[in-house]
């Protein structure tokens, strides 16, 4: 062999770092372009099916744009001026609203208490985390569908257990207040766990010698709670007021399942429990409207909606917060 | 190259639990009652499925699993008696969420190894882009979004579903922390001076290295998919559904046949069930390690 390659003089059997060196020019390319490379698809993608679409929502609800009709024609604010004289979207915007306060607020204060009492020394812990995420892992197509039988008004189980109270047979779908009772046991039952966990995983972060000087001090358990505790998470808080306040306002899922006539997206007979997502999808997709320009201006109403309630959270839980540390 | 790193457990968080002392039996006992209002609807979607319809209306109802579970499972999947493939709607599933999960894993290990290890211009900016992303309410965008699908004919289709959910900021964003918390920066100038370029160095170094994150990221991304239903629902039909859209379409019929939407129910549930059951900790872990760093 007097033609030996650097590969064949390796000795069998060594590993050696193969040592491919690139041109210079192009590793300083590699070095200064390709970050660029390997964060663009994220960027991409969410423009095209992200932003992009958000964007273009509020050019479309200046037109009269339908699906079955090819021409659409530029209307201006026309489609918001109909809107705010359509008393089924405030109707809808009143029920979102209800819907979303009596939800969010005993969902944030049962994970509060749940999170505190997983923060103790406990025999089967991990067991315990589970049980509380649980619902989460169920769709919420299954939370809806599950709970619509049990409040069903014949064979329902809570109206079963009710019925030893004295109440009897109450028509959780058809009454305006009742059904906004059952839509909201269905999202805390799906999210308190999770936010438990979350507040959990920031309330492991508190160093202990807060609480051990709150203990000097003769503060209870449960003052420590609220004086130590409580303001140092409060970024958590506040994050997750923010995301409930954004899932929240979209809710759609459990009320839309909640129907008895399913498809349709009416929210009831007395459109007592339509959200402002469902009108939006009645107007587009349900009962062969396509109206598409007007659910438009709806998508964007709602998103002005998210932003301003987030802003106004964001504030007040800043507030009340400061205040008592 | 097994001198990467140890990474750090994402699984098993050392927990403090120490401050309140033990817990005391009365906190058992409300954790007790929690764990079982959490499990409580799922054991009653198994009630319900297991028992014959007409079962639904005996007083007191019965509170225990009838004999039917199988029978009523035979006639979800019986296309002759319903009128959707639940076959084609488990197939879709799994196939949109396994494609999404993979994709999402394999963007966002990338991109938060860039953000993570490498420098270039404008990366604070863009990672704070990123995070801002998570507060867009994108689902608002349906309306255009179902124009695009008309255009790229992906009506109906499982493109339609798959592509709008490619890359997640929450996976950039949990990949970023992990890979800065642990894959030390010694190796990757190490390898750059044995010469690997930028995407060896990710390949041989970084992914070994955050395994145990994507595994957590991959996990979850595969159940937020499996449960989705207000676009799927929106682009596609009840003639090539995903799980989520069939069961809704169980549950449309006139009659309300509690048994059978419960037990179509019951098995959309079981498989992520199987999945939390065996690897609850690491989702667990998952969850809280991403809570704390947002």
């Amino acid at each position: 062999m007097t033609v030996s390659t650097g590969e064949a003089s390796a000795a069998p059997g060594a590993v050696r770092p193969r040592r491919r060196f690139l041109p210079r020019w192009m590793r300083r390319l590699d070095v200064k372009v390709s970050p660029y490379a390997y964060v663009a698809p994220f960027f991409l993608i969410f423009l095209a099916f992200g932003l992009f679409p958000l964007g273009y929502t509020a050019y479309v609800s200046l037109t009269d744009r339908n699906l079955l009709n090819p021409v659409s024609s530029f209307v201006g604010l026309g489609n918001y001026t109909e809107l705010l004289h359509d008393s089924y979207f405030w109707n809808a915007v009143e029920n979102t609203l209800a819907i979303w306060v009596i939800s969010t607020v005993p969902q944030l204060l049962i994970a509060l208490g749940l999170a505190h009492l997983l923060n103790t020394k406990l025999r089967a812990r991990t067991l315990f985390r589970m049980s509380v995420l649980l619902p989460q892992v169920t769709s919420l197509v299954a939370v809806a569908l599950i709970f619509t039988q049990l409040f069903s008004r014949d064979y329902g189980l809570v109206n079963y257990v009710l019925g030893h109270v004295g109440m009897h047979n109450v028509d959780w779908e058809a009454g305006r207040l009742s059904s906004w009772i059952a839509l909201s046991v269905m999202v805390t039952w799906r999210w308190a766990g999770y936010n438990a966990l979350i507040y959990l995983a920031a309330m492991q972060g508190i160093p202990d010698e807060l609480y051990e000087a709150a203990a000097i001090d003769g503060a209870r358990p449960f003052r420590q709670f609220l004086h130590v505790t409580v303001p140092m998470i409060r970024p958590t808080i506040i994050f997750t007021v923010i995301i409930s306040t954004i899932g929240g306002l979209q809710l759609f899922t459990e009320p839309y399942l909640f129907q008895p006539l399913k498809g349709s997206a009416q929210g009831g007979s007395g459109r007592q429990y339509q959200t402002v997502a469902m009108y939006l999808y009645e107007k587009a997709f349900g009962s062969s409207q396509f109206k598409f320009g007007y659910a438009a201006a709806i998508a964007w109403c709602l998103f002005l909606l998210i932003a301003v309630i987030s802003l106004v959270n964001f504030l007040v839980v800043r507030r009340i917060r400061s205040a008592d540390t | 190259m097994s001198a990467v790193a140890q990474p750090v457990r994402i699984g098993r968080r050392r927990s403090v639990g120490r401050r309140f002392g033990s817990a005391g039996p009365l906190t058992y006992v409300f954790l007790l009652v929690v764990a079982a209002a959490s499990a409580f609807p799922l054991y009653w979607s198994l009630v319900v499925a297991s028992q014959d319809n007409s079962a639904i209306a005996d007083y007191p109802p019965s509170v225990t699993p009838g004999h039917q579970l199988f029978h009523n499972i035979g006639r979800v999947f019986n296309s002759g008696e319903v009128n959707i493939d639940f076959w084609t709607a488990l197939a879709n599933s799994a196939i949109v969420a396994g494609v999404v999960a993979f994709s999402v894993v394999l963007f966002s290990a990338l991109a938060g190894f860039a953000f993570a290890k490498l420098s270039f211009r404008g990366s604070k900016a863009l990672m704070l882009t990123v995070v801002a992303t998570m507060l867009v309410p994108v689902q608002l965008g349906i309306i255009p979004l179902y124009i695009e699908m008309i255009h790229l004919g992906w009506l109906n289709r499982l493109p339609a579903v798959i592509a709008p959910n490619l890359v997640s900021a929450f996976g950039v964003f949990l990949m970023r922390q992990y890979i800065a918390g642990s894959v030390p920066n010694e190796l990757i100038d190490a390898s750059r001076v044995d010469g690997c370029h930028t995407l060896r160095v990710f390949w041989h170094v970084v992914l070994p290295a955050v395994r145990p994150a994507a595994a957590v990221l991959g996990l979850l991304t595969f159940m937020m998919t499996w449960n989705d239903f207000f676009w799927p629902l929106i682009v596609l039909t009840p003639g090539n559904p995903t799980v989520q859209v069939a069961v809704s379409t169980l549950a449309s019929g006139y009659v309300q046949d509690y048994a059978l939407v419960l037990a179509g129910t019951f098995v959309s549930i079981l498989p992520l069930l199987f999945v939390f059951l065996a690897l609850g900790r690491q989702i667990i872990g998952g969850i809280m390690k991403g809570a704390v760093k947002a």
